[in-house]
């Protein structure tokens, strides 16, 4: 898919690559400035990732890693529209996300937190938005875990999402959180995102979106970058 | 006009959703290291490590690649272009292509755009990797001439002459005297 050019990343949203708080960041931050690239076919072109990349249970975590039963848990809805920053809608776009069951547990291999696994919830989908940029996941709510980065130090419960949209400069790997969780004031992956911008990260619950007798509902909006304003060549740095 | 939602870093437990299969999950992924099938026309395989600043591989780390056809085009009907390997599923902790060389553009040298994920790492960033056997047309490249003469090396994947196909070596630098460019895009 080829595209106009794309605005520039936004690092007054973005968090800084070095962030001593958050300590893993000390030997993997990039320590040079980045260079400035002017955008050509390789940056206004991405993957397309369709309807069909995705199976009828993908978007549904409660189901798709159901072997015997039920998984366990606060079910919950979180959907959103995916937007670019001029508030157009980004359409049919590949949207994954991973999380911890309701215990604070990943199934990933490296995970040792002593809390459970459940057998019927994998933690893991995807889905794509539709003509409006809206997708919609059923999940289970994440519990916290502890983490090494400091003493008695636990994440916040959150979600992990990676999105495409319509170039490679628009990937997006981020992670949602919950409204009004006493972690998020104690977490320095939160809290790496700027003041003013890290908000954005904490869904809204709805109950317009709630479903009765089922579930609760948030929604989570998500702004990549948008078209650029300036010309194709020769943009102004 | 609304603002980017901000980056957060991938963490340490992405493998059984972005790579589920590369690393034994049972769940699907939707795209992998091999992007040019064995026996293809022009395939050449890229190997490489990402090494933190104690020169340590990161055995966490997930690189997308992002590349032009052998005609030079992007997106073209019936060639994916993109692929995706974690690095914790090789004892060195190396990640694995399996590709073609890209086609380019006039003015441009052969490239392929890498984007870089890690636990660690708030905001991925991007690199691209050139070829050591292209040397003509990697002095002509514009991008490249944006990078000072020093680091530009960091940049180019180095084809083992000691292997009878066509694989090229290209590491990733984290930090230090070698660290890799990493470009604004």
């Amino acid at each position: 898919m080829i595209n106009a050019p794309v605005s520039q990343r936004d690092w007054s949203a973005h968090p800084p690559l070095l962030h001593p708080p958050y300590a893993s960041t000390a030997l993997r931050a990039p320590m040079k400035p980045l260079i400035p690239l002017a955008h050509g076919l390789a940056e206004t072109s991405g993957p397309v990732f369709g309807h069909e990349s995705v199976g009828p249970l993908d978007h549904d975590l409660t189901q798709n890693g159901r072997r015997n039963g039920e998984a366990l848990g606060e079910r919950i809805v979180v959907t959103g529209r995916v937007l670019d920053e001029d508030g157009r809608p980004v359409r049919n776009t590949l949207i994954e996300i991973w999380q911890a069951n309701a215990a604070g547990r990943y199934v990933h291999k490296v995970d040792q937190h002593a809390a459970p696994l459940d057998p019927n919830f994998l933690g893991a989908g995807r889905c794509v938005s539709d003509d409006d940029g809206v997708y919609k996941f059923t999940t289970i709510k994440p519990g916290a875990y502890p983490w090494r980065n400091h003493f008695n130090a636990w994440r916040p419960n959150h979600i992990h999402f990676s999105l495409f949209g319509n170039t490679i400069a628009s990937r997006l790997v981020t992670q949602m959180y919950f409204p009004g969780d006493p972690l998020l004031a104690l977490d320095p992956i939160y809290l790496s995102a700027p003041e003013g911008a890290r908000e954005r990260l904490i869904s809204r619950f709805s109950l317009d979106v709630t479903e009765p007798e089922f579930c609760l509902g948030y929604v989570f909006d998500i702004v990549l970058r948008g078209r650029s304003e300036t010309p194709f060549e020769g943009r102004a740095r | 006009m609304s603002k980017q939602t901000p980056s957060q870093t991938v963490g340490p437990y992405f493998a059984y959703g972005l790579t589920a299969q590369q690393y034994h999950y049972p769940n699907s992924q939707i795209a992998d290291g091999t992007l040019a099938s064995e026996g293809a026309a022009g395939r050449i395989r890229i190997v490489g490590r990402v090494l933190d600043g104690a020169g340590a591989p990161i055995p966490d780390a997930m690189i997308e690649i992002w590349q032009a056809d052998s005609a030079g085009r992007y997106g073209a009907p019936g060639v994916s272009g993109f692929g995706r390997q974690g690095t914790g599923t090789d004892a060195e902790g190396r990640f694995v292509f399996d590709t073609i060389k890209p086609g380019a553009a006039a003015g441009c040298a052969p490239f392929v755009t890498l984007v870089v994920f890690m636990r660690g790492l708030l905001s991925h960033v991007y690199t691209r990797l050139y070829f050591s056997d292209e040397p003509a047309a990697n002095a002509a490249d514009r991008t490249l001439a944006t990078v000072p003469p020093e680091r530009r090396n960091t940049l180019v994947a180095r084809r083992d002459e000691a292997e009878p196909s066509a694989l090229y070596r290209f590491d990733i630098h984290m930090q230090g005297e070698d660290e890799t460019v990493f470009f604004d895009l």
